[in-house]
């Protein structure tokens, strides 16, 4: 039984020149205790499937999917008051950007309590208690001092760390991450990973994490998502996906990657992401992909079976071992 | 070997803040003692983390900001406040964030037309326009891109635009202020392989300014790590990645993540963060999260120790 279950999710924005499609047609199964990892190049939709399933999306966005279950809630069909019931308590997410997600106005500490009394109605001095066992459990030094500061007060790396604490305040079910580490730097991303895989094993909590480092992925997903122009592309767990991807564009995208390259010149993927106006007829992928021909100009390709990664391609890659076995 | 186009030795820069109206000023050690040399064709990479004083550097070296104390000698001649002018165009910088460091109003012919504008006053416009044109083609553009605006581009070829116009001077050194973290994989390796052409055919240094590690091991030739201002360890890229001596080099190494899922590596974990730059420890800066700390190390500050391959540790791997 899976924990969030979403079949067909797409997301339309209104525009001034029409609707754009930010998320098309993505499903997603994560189940308690999974870490699934979603990538993909800015605008590939990550971020915007999160933000519809937390129901954080402003009014010009239009949400339609087949399902999308977290917990037993149709979360389409659940009324604001009974979804402010939910997220920030069972389904909560980390932000990007620690400094401007924090309010500046108010202490640290008053924003991780105001988790704990919402949700779970705690008194004062019980809140007072939790705060600092979640900032000591954050790695947060000194948490009596800290939980008066402001967020001006303290570092990137500390906001960050207030910004976990709020999420796991109420020991949510499913924590997304949203780029949980890339404003930090590395000795500081490697501690709060760390402590994202280790509150996953103390709580049994599920992590979605959206990256678009694939050395975090490599390092602490189990399954991966790759998303491309607002589509899933491919999705495997971590280790058939860097071995074997099957979509081009996975494979363009390891490709890239300096510490992959076996030449001086890295392998470039040409050209860009498709924007509103050049959307492709077929595969959004095919205008940059070295394998297109006719038919992946104008027919989109459908995912493929499980044991091809669900990639949405015509002539999927490293099919040998399928056929081998 | 060929002459150094950029000798520095002891740069060191100080900011003196103030905490409160009535308070004492203190010093912020951005930069302390730094010594490097810059060959034609070669790339110096200097690596550390958010207030190691990299970007300090960047501005020192673009002689945006005078050393406190310190020699930059570009050329063979000493970069002294007042010889700046002249000495601009043989250093130019390419910014970290395409979005912010193209003037929306200009056109992209303006842009990379104005550094020659300021600087060559004589030149005639049909001239600094041809050289635009030919500097269009040499980044990797179309002529028809001549016309446009910054907003038609993407996050990549705006890139290539900045490096076209800090090339239009024909500048000896590059200074490169993370120049591929605000981009894509897919576009990065294109910038990245641009850079490579353009060194091998212009005979470019680059110092290439990155806290990408990954990135840092593809282009670079020599590494300076640095932290807190200080440089702890320098060496060849091959000296430093395959052997690390100083241990705070060796936890950036492990820490970085690889895209290899089934690698298993040790993980150093560094405890806490940067101490404050204003606090001038009498040791090791590193000292507080070392886990190799003695009591020699908070007292004594190890200097730069090694023939080429050096590191400022007491007790190196």
């Amino acid at each position: 039984m899976s924990l969030l279950r979403i079949r067909n999710l797409s997301v339309d924005f209104a525009t001034t020149g029409g609707s754009f499609r930010a998320v098309d047609q993505v499903d997603m199964d994560v189940g308690p205790g999974d870490v699934q990892a979603i990538v993909g190049e800015s605008g590939s939709g990550k971020s915007v499937s999160m933000l519809a399933t937390m129901g954080l999306l402003p009014w010009t966005a239009t949400v339609t999917a087949d399902e999308m279950t977290f917990d037993g809630h149709d979360l389409r069909r659940l009324t604001p008051r009974a979804r402010r019931r939910i997220v920030g308590k069972d389904l909560a997410m980390i932000f990007q950007e620690p400094m401007s997600s924090l309010n500046p106005c108010f202490t640290v500490g008053f924003q991780v309590k105001e988790a704990l009394r919402i949700h779970l109605g705690l008194g004062r001095a019980d809140r007072n208690a939790r705060a600092l066992e979640l900032f000591d459990q954050v790695g947060i030094p000194a948490p009596e001092k800290r939980l008066n500061a402001f967020p001006h007060q303290l570092s990137g790396g500390m906001n960050q760390r207030v910004m976990i604490a709020i999420a796991i305040a109420c020991r949510p079910k499913l924590l997304i991450a949203d780029e949980p580490t890339t404003a930090l730097d590395v000795t500081i991303q490697a501690q709060i990973l760390d402590l994202l895989l280790r509150l996953r094993d103390e709580t049994g909590m599920a992590l979605i994490l959206i990256t678009h480092d694939m050395g975090v992925v490599a390092e602490t997903a189990q399954r991966v998502a790759v998303h491309y122009a607002g589509q899933k592309v491919e999705e495997q767990p971590v280790g058939p996906l860097f071995a074997s991807p099957h979509h081009p564009y996975t494979a363009a995208l390891l490709a890239a990657l300096p510490e992959r390259a076996t030449e001086r010149r890295l392998p470039a993927i040409p050209g860009v992401v498709p924007g509103q106006f050049d959307r492709p007829r077929g595969c959004l992928f095919s205008p940059r992909c070295r394998y297109a021909d006719d038919k992946c100009r104008t027919v989109p390709p459908p995912p493929l079976g499980p044991d091809l990664g669900f990639a949405r391609c015509h002539y999927p890659l490293n099919t040998d071992e399928r056929l081998a076995s | 070997m060929t002459a150094p186009v950029a000798v520095a030795s002891g740069l060191t820069r100080h900011y003196s803040v103030k905490e409160g109206l009535f308070s004492k000023p203190q010093t912020v050690r951005a930069l302390s003692d730094l010594d490097f040399t810059l060959h034609p064709g070669k790339t110096l990479a200097v690596v550390g983390e958010s207030g190691c004083g990299k970007s300090t550097l960047a501005r020192l070296v673009t002689m945006i900001e005078p050393p406190t104390s310190g020699a930059l000698e570009l050329g063979g001649k000493p970069a002294t406040p007042d010889r700046w002018a002249d000495l601009r165009g043989a250093v130019q910088i390419v910014f970290q964030d395409p979005y912010g460091s193209l003037n929306p109003r200009q056109r992209i012919g303006q842009i990379l037309s104005e550094p020659l504008k300021i600087n060559r006053p004589d030149m005639k416009a049909a001239d600094r326009e041809a050289r635009a044109r030919e500097m269009l083609e040499l980044v990797g553009l179309r002529p028809e891109h001549y016309d446009r605006y910054p907003h038609m581009f993407s996050g990549g070829q705006r890139q290539r635009i900045a490096i076209g116009r800090a090339l239009m001077m024909n500048p000896a050194v590059l200074v490169l202020d993370e120049p591929v973290s605000a981009l894509d994989v897919s576009i990065q390796s294109a910038i990245l392989n641009l850079l490579l052409d353009l060194q091998e055919k212009l005979d470019l240094a680059y110092l290439f300014i990155s806290h990408d590690l990954s990135v840092v091991r593809h282009i670079a030739d020599d590494i300076i790590v640095m932290y807190l201002g200080r440089a702890i360890e320098t060496g060849t890229k091959a000296q430093v990645f395959a052997h690390p001596m100083h241990p705070y080099a060796k936890a950036l190494l492990s820490a970085t993540p690889q895209a290899d899922p089934g690698g298993k590596r040790n993980r150093i974990k560094l405890e806490g963060e940067l101490p404050s730059p204003l606090a001038d420890l009498p040791g090791c800066p590193f000292a507080p999260r070392c886990w190799k700390t003695q009591d020699k190390c908070r007292t004594d500050r190890p200097p730069l120790m090694g023939d080429t391959h050096r590191a400022a540790c007491w007790f190196p791997e």
